[in-house]
């Protein structure tokens, strides 16, 4: 793994929340500081958000059910959000979805705000209209996230499980931004982990300057979909780079 | 598990055929039963459902496959909402599976999927985005249109994360058919798409058919 370097660096708690607009060219890296992780993800286009990050094309473009190096994420408009450029965990899951205030208190008890403060058991998918409303985002804008650390496998006949190991401590996955694009995230509990207590794995976010997209590069190489994915952002960007989709 | 339906068609209050590359809107009132019927076989009718009373709550493909804990839809599966309501509950079923992680054809993946050129085929979002264009009193845009089921595709997943589309499992005269929890907006596309084998290169009419609550 290279080591570009990192411009920002914090470590957010676990049942926190953020968002902020990646521009094209940038580096996130996310790091399981602990172990066990699992951090809500996803994408809009900041000029027009009724473009957002698209789980099913995103799989179907490059015929997996999970996500690891080399695989991009698309949006629904058939443009590349963000590559992922380096891996070491080889499993992130975009099918399970978010969860929500019901299941976090089904599950291990809803701690309110007023009793344990910031110490409380908030859920992924408040955190994501929190997030979300900061740039006019509701419920109609939701779509299917991914989680960062968490591996949902599926048997031989669909049955799908959850798998508490898949994440070491200091497991990261670095994602390269391809456009400009706004990210919101949340380090709450996947909705299938099944940990006794309310878990609260935190994780480092950092942000830097990625290299360059290399004509070898192994995302845009990983499958000839990837290639047809890079040349629509191409496209996208044909007339000012970061005009955000305005015409020349 | 395969099971048949008691309900005939003759004593439905509502039958429509429904061609292929065409959409189909209508609301369902609670109890109501909705079979949709794969007249010629191996076609995909791309389906997306919408609470009547808040649109905004609507049907979740990732919640659906969390709460069944299966990846495929088949008879007794509860379609769940993105507020983890039951919408819909499948009651009879002569296919087996039924896909809900492929999502739609878009002319955009398209693009992404066979060649830049294909962007102007005929794809399922079109006919979702012209129906909620020309039937604009059920208040929905864009931004409502999200992940969908797949009724009579096969899109099979292993263990070590594959996903391929493979050929259908579905036949001629086959027929999913689920019974209302609540009262839903039903929006079909009758998947047009003519590049991978979910409609066996060749897309055909589906039927429609609605009983009343007992």
């Amino acid at each position: 793994m290279t080591h570009p370097a990192m411009l920002y660096e914090t470590v957010i708690e676990g049942g926190k929340h953020w968002s902020f607009t990646a521009r094209r060219g940038m580096l996130l890296r996310l790091t399981d500081i602990e172990g066990g992780a699992n951090v809500g993800m996803l994408f809009y286009n900041p000029a027009n958000t009724l473009e957002r990050y698209n789980a099913p094309d995103t799989l179907k473009c490059q015929h997996t059910f999970r996500l690891t190096r080399g695989h991009c994420l698309y949006s629904d408009m058939g443009r590349i959000f963000c590559s992922i450029v380096a891996d070491t965990v080889g499993w992130h899951d975009t099918v399970a979805g978010n969860i929500d205030k019901a299941m976090v208190a089904e599950r291990w008890g809803n701690k309110s705000y007023q009793d344990y403060k910031n110490g409380w058991t908030q859920n992924g998918h408040d955190a994501f209209m929190v997030e979300g409303g900061k740039y006019g985002l509701g419920r109609r804008d939701l779509a299917a996230n991914v989680n960062w650390f968490s591996k949902v496998v599926p048997a031989a006949d669909g049955a799908i499980g959850f798998d508490p190991s898949n994440s070491p401590a200091g497991s990261s996955v670095d994602l390269r931004f391809e456009m400009d694009t706004l990210v919101l995230l949340h380090t709450c509990p996947h909705p299938m982990n099944p940990a006794a207590d309310y878990p609260r794995n935190a994780v480092m976010i950092q942000l830097g300057k990625a290299d360059p997209v290399a004509a070898d590069d192994y995302c845009l190489n990983f499958r000839p979909e990837n290639g047809r994915g890079f040349q629509n952002n191409e496209i996208y960007h044909l007339c000012g780079a970061d005009a955000g989709g305005h015409s020349c | 598990m395969l099971k048949e339906s008691t309900l005939s068609p003759e004593s439905a209050s509502y039958r429509q055929v429904v061609p292929a590359g065409d959409y189909w809107i209508k609301r369902l009132e609670k109890g109501e039963t909705f079979r949709i019927v794969d007249l010629e076989g191996n076609q995909a009718a791309d389906t997306l459902f919408f609470s009547a009373d808040d649109p905004a709550e609507r049907y979740s493909a990732v919640d659906t496959i969390r709460a069944g804990g299966n990846v495929y839809l088949g008879l007794g599966t509860k379609l769940m909402s993105t507020e983890n309501n039951p919408m819909l509950e499948i009651v009879a079923d002569l296919v087996g599976q039924h896909d809900t992680i492929g999502g739609a054809c878009a002319t955009e993946s398209n693009t992404v999927r066979y060649a830049l050129e294909k962007r102007t085929m005929h794809a399922c979002r079109d006919s979702w985005l012209l129906a909620v264009a020309e039937r604009d009193e059920f208040k929905l845009t864009k931004r409502d249109i999200t992940h969908n089921i797949n009724f009579f595709m096969n899109v099979p997943v292993t263990p070590d994360g594959g996903l391929t589309f493979a050929d259908g499992v579905s036949g001629p005269g086959k027929y999913v058919e689920m019974r209302a929890l609540m009262d839903v907006i039903v929006l079909i596309s009758n998947c047009p798409q003519l590049n991978n084998p979910c409609n066996a290169y060749n897309p055909t009419p589906i039927e429609v058919i609605i009983w009343d609550a007992v």
